[in-house]
């Protein structure tokens, strides 16, 4: 699966959440800022766990998440294509 | 108002299946959490809990009554007959005696088990005892039969705030004189396939250990069991020479209406309040508090802030047994009762587990990995659970 195919798919689930047009949504933006809460959060990594067929390593309890990151949507991008890719 | 003593208790949970068990664990720091051995455990991404080990309910149960019980009322049954054996309570009470428990999922390995036959075994029909079995009610109602007490009897569900919710309303029942006696507290039994599962998606499970206010926690771990205390109108404990393990001495209970899952200071701290009011104690009374101390960030952020607000700068010592007995719950306020009665009648703190590091977000005396030896008047014990919903119980020495 190309990147910008998974960039697509992930930005149509972040918007799905923030209730937002996935125009509005850019690759480099911080998570945080697009105000999704906790639960915004798990919902979407649920939907990116269904779509993709992975499993992401997310714990809710770690401030920084060394196993995925969640900090920009650029980042949730790249670590779920290198779960994609380690699945293949 | 009517005094209400603690008169006698009992509990089955991971550290053992009984108080005196239960209280060396306690005195030693045994961790009761463990790879998890259930059906279909390997398919899940968390494989560990706090279950119980060697169950065996064909011990304390006839071939007859056993298909009536889930592992839920199993605990519930076992506790209180503990519970009351402790207390020695004549048979009789009738009416003046009740039973308010709390639970949050009730009999959900019945739920799991009976689904698993028609939807994945393609089986068609189910036992016929499934109703009886998973209804929420079903391990206050057969405390009620099993110790025939016919006054106020129900089911209380909070989630995790469930077995203080009962505790606490079972306190007014007593104080109001609705009965003298009642049998309260919690039983949960939810460490099955379904139920782990349903926790996984939430993101708050920790895969490795639980390290309550502790830098490096990564979450809770889910226990099992129940804890049945036997709470008594002081007069009518000594009326019949019941000795009172306990006092107690108040109940606050606040809701946050804010956020589903989030934790609230306000609220959390408003329900701390509101137990030391009804108790008539002030914040410096508190020789202890059982923390709700989950190990989640959330939590134990929102809570060691809630703590400071209402004790302080200087808290009293704070342990959340939980890295013990594990999350159990709608039961788990009942065990963390159970743990304030020891500190309370020995004057012995239990530690909190897994502690590695202190929080800067977390700057309470956490009484870390030992049982720490104080002299302690009186001690709240807080939960707080999702929902929103606060419930806090003071305990005072007997």
């Amino acid at each position: 699966m190309e990147r910008a195919e998974i960039e697509a798919a992930v930005i149509a689930i972040l918007a799905k959440q923030l209730l937002l047009p996935p125009g509005e949504i850019s690759p480099d933006a911080r998570i945080d800022e697009l105000g999704l809460d906790s639960l915004g959060k798990v919902e979407a990594i649920f939907a990116m766990e269904e779509r993709f067929g992975i499993h992401v390593p997310f714990n809710a309890n770690a401030p920084d998440q060394p196993e995925f990151d969640f900090s920009t949507v650029g980042g949730v991008v790249r670590d779920v294509e290198a779960l994609i890719a380690h699945k293949g | 108002m009517r005094r209400v003593v603690i008169t006698g208790i009992g509990t089955v949970n991971a550290l053992a299946q009984d108080v005196p068990g239960t209280f060396a664990a306690f005195r030693a720091g045994r961790c009761g959490i463990g790879p998890l051995t259930f059906r279909d455990a390997e398919r899940l991404s968390i494989r560990i809990g706090a279950e119980l080990r060697n169950w065996r309910p064909e011990a304390s149960f006839s071939a007859k009554d056993l298909p009536l019980y889930d592992r839920v009322t199993q605990y519930a049954l076992v506790a209180g007959a503990e519970a009351v054996a402790m207390a020695g309570l004549p048979m009789g009470l009738g009416p003046r005696g009740g039973v308010i428990l709390g639970t949050a999922a009730g009999g959900i390995q019945t739920w799991e088990e009976s689904y698993r036959a028609v939807f994945a075994e393609g089986r068609s029909r189910v036992s016929p005892l499934v109703v009886p079995r998973l209804m929420l009610n079903a391990p206050a109602s057969h405390l009620s039969i099993r110790h025939g007490l016919t006054g106020p009897v129900l089911a209380v569900s909070s989630a995790c705030a469930s077995a203080n919710h009962a505790m606490g309303l079972a306190l007014q029942q007593i104080r109001a004189g609705a009965a003298d006696v009642m049998l309260t507290g919690g039983a949960e039994a939810m460490l099955c396939f379904g139920g782990v599962k349903a926790w996984e998606g939430l993101r708050v499970l920790a895969p490795d250990a639980c390290r309550p206010f502790s830098l490096g926690r990564r979450g809770m771990v889910i226990g099992d069991g129940a804890g049945v205390l036997v709470f008594e109108a002081e007069e009518h404990a000594r009326a019949r020479g019941a000795v009172p393990l306990a006092e107690v001495a108040g109940f606050g209970m606040t809701a946050d209406a804010a956020d589903i899952v989030a934790p609230n200071v306000a609220g959390a701290a408003r329900a701390m309040r509101a137990a030391l009011r009804d108790a008539g104690m002030a914040p410096q009374d508190l020789g202890y508090i059982n923390a709700h101390g989950t190990g989640t960030l959330a939590n134990d952020r929102a809570e060691s802030a809630a703590i400071l607000e209402v004790c302080g700068v200087a808290p009293p010592p704070v342990s959340s047994t939980k890295a013990m007995h594990g999350h159990a719950i709608g039961a788990t306020g009942a065990l963390e009762a159970i743990a304030c009665v020891q500190a309370l009648r020995e004057g012995l703190l239990p530690p909190t587990l897994g502690f590695e590091a202190a929080d800067p977000d977390c700057p309470l005396d956490i009484v870390a990995l030992h049982a720490r030896p104080a002299r302690v008047e009186a001690a709240l014990s807080n939960a707080f659970a999702f929902g929103g919903l606060n419930a806090v119980l003071a305990f005072r020495r007997a």
